[in-house]
């Protein structure tokens, strides 16, 4: 009974795990020169953006909601960066945490229509996502270049490791979200809360815990999220483009649900969608390093994985249910 | 003097407001509420009500439904908030206006629905919202262990790290109580909380009640189940109507007496009531249309044995959560029978889904018209053709000119009240959304219907006209299975009666025995 007592809700982010130190060991097997730790750090080096992006959208996916606006926000806040700084030649001191404001504002208001209006987080972030892409062609329907010093220094400065290795500022950036997060999620009231709306709203209210509060939280957190992964993606391409990380959402909805995080909430983990993004990562790597496939069969991959995991959350919940009625 | 708990009252002058038939307390008055009124529009839900709860007792709020039982646990509870009247706590007035600041004040409340997180472990559903910190967050340790502590003291010994889903409605609800007291020991509330519990783990509740009781908690016991009003309960104040009828010791008062006084009828003196029976039922032979062995499922219904004939009305008695409506779902494919099995005029059949029973002739008029019967956003002609298209196969449309001619024809057959067939039921009074419903499995031509509250909510006109179309519907060769909280209404519509009690058919009753007090003893089991 112990063996099989393991937890079901970890069985996602075990197999998750399981299934990134497969396809990696699979790599090294077939292409020399994939077992590397820069081959690793480069999966965290070019995933940076979606990582963090990533771990707001854990959050949002925790209480059950869902934002679809984050690709366009993403674009936003890369035009957006580009244009004060080229055109208004304001310094990144200035432009980054007004940066990160606009997007915890974006956040915010997107929250306080899904809670206080009672309408779909669907709806209100399919929303914002059309605002956010307009509002990028309302600045300049051209790229804009980044051609700041500084924003060129943590495009191009590598921080050096042992072995040889190196990563980029964004690596860090993305490790302290990380970690943060992990923090926000186990050991603090509002992560608590959030778990505990995503298991049942209508208890946590009647708990007495401040629903309201944390839900519009949440939101601007993921708000915020998505505007630092906006600026470390403008670190990544030094320029803004109203086509910039479209359809970045789905990468990171399709992150966080591999990462063992089901829609319906009350469930995830941040480490989990770590190893979701690594997850894409390696399969890009893979179809890179055997040279012949087009990196569309990356999306292919994701989509088999998604509807594998998908199935696999259903059948631990019908389990559930099944054992609950002979219980 | 009061002093039984230790309080002294040095500026409060002592009363003995609460001494019901003269009594004199022995313990103190932990929660009293004095001339509480609630209006709703057009509903007078509590009218001048007095309760009164003493530190470690039990104390049963019965009443049937709409007796203001719920009302008055929300007025309690500061969900509702009173139009008059006053609630003292320990003898200090409050007024509580959310179910936090009640449970702040001393009040708790567990409910029959467990209002906890599943997916959060066990020792996190009792500190979530008011965990011990250490340093800079949670202190995990020190929830697990105090937790453990919590759980111990009601005998409980589980995992307290695992997630709470995976524990039964029972652990649940105690997890919930455990929360409960944790947060304020004064007054627990417990609101049907034994509705989805089986017997042992009914048992084990009461252990817990028991020795919460004796710790000096006042529990305030919420039940359908006479059975457990008399397993566990101290006194009893029961309501009707939105009125108070009394307060009562518990081993007092008889049951049958206790179930008067809930239905609002002189159980004493033996004016028999006008019997109409329905024309010459008795000694006709009619053929069987449905019977029913050992049919059941577990925590909803035990197993019951029923026959059903062509041209009667079998009526189906019981308090309110005596398993009436469980019973007709059973029937009719609802809910997965676990035992048992099902003859139509003598043949096997099995009912695993509605449409399956409505094949098989069956209808069923569910008890929430609101909810499961009427779809407010469709007009008439659509929501009486319903049953009748999904019958035939939705392959098999039907005519709009049919359907408008069939629609007219029992638009007019029932009176009902419309503006047109194209009007939504939605805008249509109760009576008349509920003769939509009747239409609709009318035209199925069931050879058996079930009806579920037929007359609730709706005026008596309308009322007396239903019943006469059952007694019609019968008289013609159909086989109807009517269901209704109120007695007078099935003693005046059925040839024959099964009486339900908690959750188990107790007795059939026909002819001579189809009268009031009969069946109010039946129901109390003596």
């Amino acid at each position: 009974m112990k063996a099989l007592s393991l937890n079901n809700k970890y069985v996602n982010l075990y197999i998750t795990t399981l299934l990134f130190c497969a396809l990696f060991a699979l790599g090294s097997v077939l292409y020399t020169g994939f077992f590397s730790g820069q081959v690793l750090l480069n999966m965290f080096i070019d995933n940076a953006f979606l990582i963090i992006t990533a771990i707001g959208m854990t959050f949002v996916l925790i209480i059950g909601g869902i934002d679809i606006s984050i690709g366009a926000v993403i674009a936003l806040i890369c035009m957006l960066s580009a244009y004060l700084l080229e055109v208004w030649h304001l310094g990144p001191l200035v432009v980054i945490p007004a940066m990160l404001i606009v997007g915890a504002v974006f956040g915010l208001v997107q929250g306080i229509f899904i809670h206080y209006f009672k309408i779909q987080p669907f709806i209100v972030t399919l929303a914002g996502m059309f605002l956010a892409r307009g509002l990028c062609y309302v600045i300049s329907i051209d790229t804009v270049l980044i051609t700041d010093p500084f924003y060129q220094f943590m495009a191009t400065y590598r921080i050096p490791l042992p072995f040889n290795s190196f990563i980029s500022v964004s690596v860090l950036i993305a490790l302290a979200a990380i970690a943060a997060a992990y923090y926000i999620l186990n050991y603090t009231r509002f992560g608590r809360t959030a778990y505990a709306i995503g298991g049942n709203e209508q208890s946590a209210l009647l708990m007495g815990l401040p629903v309201a509060r944390t839900k519009v939280l949440i939101y601007t957190l993921n708000g915020f999220c998505s505007a630092l992964a906006g600026i470390v993606f403008s670190f990544y391409m030094l320029s803004g483009y109203g086509l910039h990380a479209v359809g970045l959402e789905m990468d990171a909805i399709a992150s966080v649900v591999i990462g063992g995080t089901p829609l319906t909430g009350g469930i995830g983990f941040v480490t989990g969608t770590l190893f979701g993004v690594l997850i894409q990562g390696v399969i890009q790597t893979l179809i890179m390093f055997q040279g012949t496939l087009s990196s569309w069969w990356t999306k292919i991959a994701i989509a088999f994985l998604l509807c594998v995991f998908i199935v696999l959350q259903r059948l631990i919940v019908a389990r559930k249910e099944s054992r609950k009625s002979l219980a | 003097m009061t002093g039984g708990s230790g309080f002294t009252f040095l500026e409060y002058p002592i009363h003995h407001d609460f001494s019901p038939e003269g009594k004199v307390p022995v313990m103190s008055s932990i929660l009293t509420a004095k001339g509480i009124c609630k209006y709703f529009p057009g509903v007078k839900a509590l009218q001048n009500v007095d309760f009164e709860l003493q530190a470690g007792e039990i104390h049963c709020l019965m009443g049937e439904n709409g007796a203001g039982k719920s009302t008055l646990i929300k007025v309690l509870t500061g969900v509702e908030v009173s139009d008059a009247g006053e609630v003292c706590l320990e003898r200090k007035k409050i007024a509580p206006s959310s179910p936090q600041q009640a449970q702040q004040l001393g009040i708790s409340t567990v409910y029959q629905e467990v209002n906890l997180c599943l997916n959060l472990s066990v020792a996190e559903n009792i500190f979530i919202g008011r965990e011990p910190r250490k340093y800079c967050g949670i202190d995990w340790k020190e929830i697990n262990r105090r937790s453990r502590v919590l759980l111990a003291n009601m005998n409980l010994d589980i995992d307290v790290t695992q997630p709470l889903g995976r524990y039964s409605v029972a652990i649940q609800q105690m997890v919930a109580i455990a929360r409960a007291l944790d947060i304020s020991a004064k007054v627990l509330i417990l609101d049907e909380p034994t509705s989805s519990l089986d017997a042992t783990e009914v048992n084990k509740l009461f252990e817990v009640m028991q020795k919460l009781k004796q710790q000096g908690l006042g529990i305030i016991f919420v039940t359908h189940f006479i059975e457990q009003v008399y397993a566990v309960s101290d006194r009893i104040t029961i309501l009707r109507n939105g009125e108070l009828v009394g307060v009562y010791d518990t081993a007092a008062l008889p049951r049958v007496q206790l179930i008067a006084k809930m239905m609002g009828k002189a159980f004493d003196g033996f004016e028999a009531s006008i019997k109409k029976t329905a024309a010459g039922s008795e000694a006709e032979e009619h053929a069987g249309f449905l019977a029913v062995r050992g049919l059941g499922c577990r925590g909803s219904i035990s197993p019951f044995d029923l026959e059903v004939n062509n041209g009667e009305v079998l009526g189906i008695v019981g308090l309110l959560g005596s398993g009436r409506t469980e019973l007709a779902r059973i029937i009719f494919g609802i809910d997965r029978a676990d035992s048992g099995e099902v003859l139509i005029k003598g043949q096997k059949v099995k009912l695993v889904c509605p449409a399956d029973a409505i094949r098989h002739g069956l209808a069923y008029c569910p008890e929430n018209r609101k909810t499961e019967g009427i779809i407010d956003t469709l007009s008439v002609r659509e929501n009486i053709i319903l049953a009748l298209q999904a019958k035939r196969g939705w392959g098999k449309y039907i005519p709009r000119k049919k359907q408008e001619e069939i629609a007219n024809k029992y638009v007019n057959l029932l009176r009902i009240k419309t503006a047109g067939l194209e009007q939504l039921v939605g805008n249509l009074s109760g009576g008349n959304q509920q003769k939509v419903i009747l239409a609709r499995w009318l035209i199925t031509m069931p050879s058996l219907l079930i009806l579920d509250e037929p007359t609730r909510g709706i005026d008596v006109g309308t009322k007396a006209e239903i019943q006469k179309l059952i007694r019609a519907l019968a008289a013609e060769g159909m086989a109807v299975i009517f269901i209704s909280s109120e007695l007078d209404e099935s003693i005046r519509c059925c040839d024959r009666m099964a009486v339900l009690r908690d959750r188990s058919k107790i007795a059939e009753l026909s002819g001579q025995e189809i009268e009031e007090q009969v069946i109010m003893q039946t129901i109390a089991g003596v």
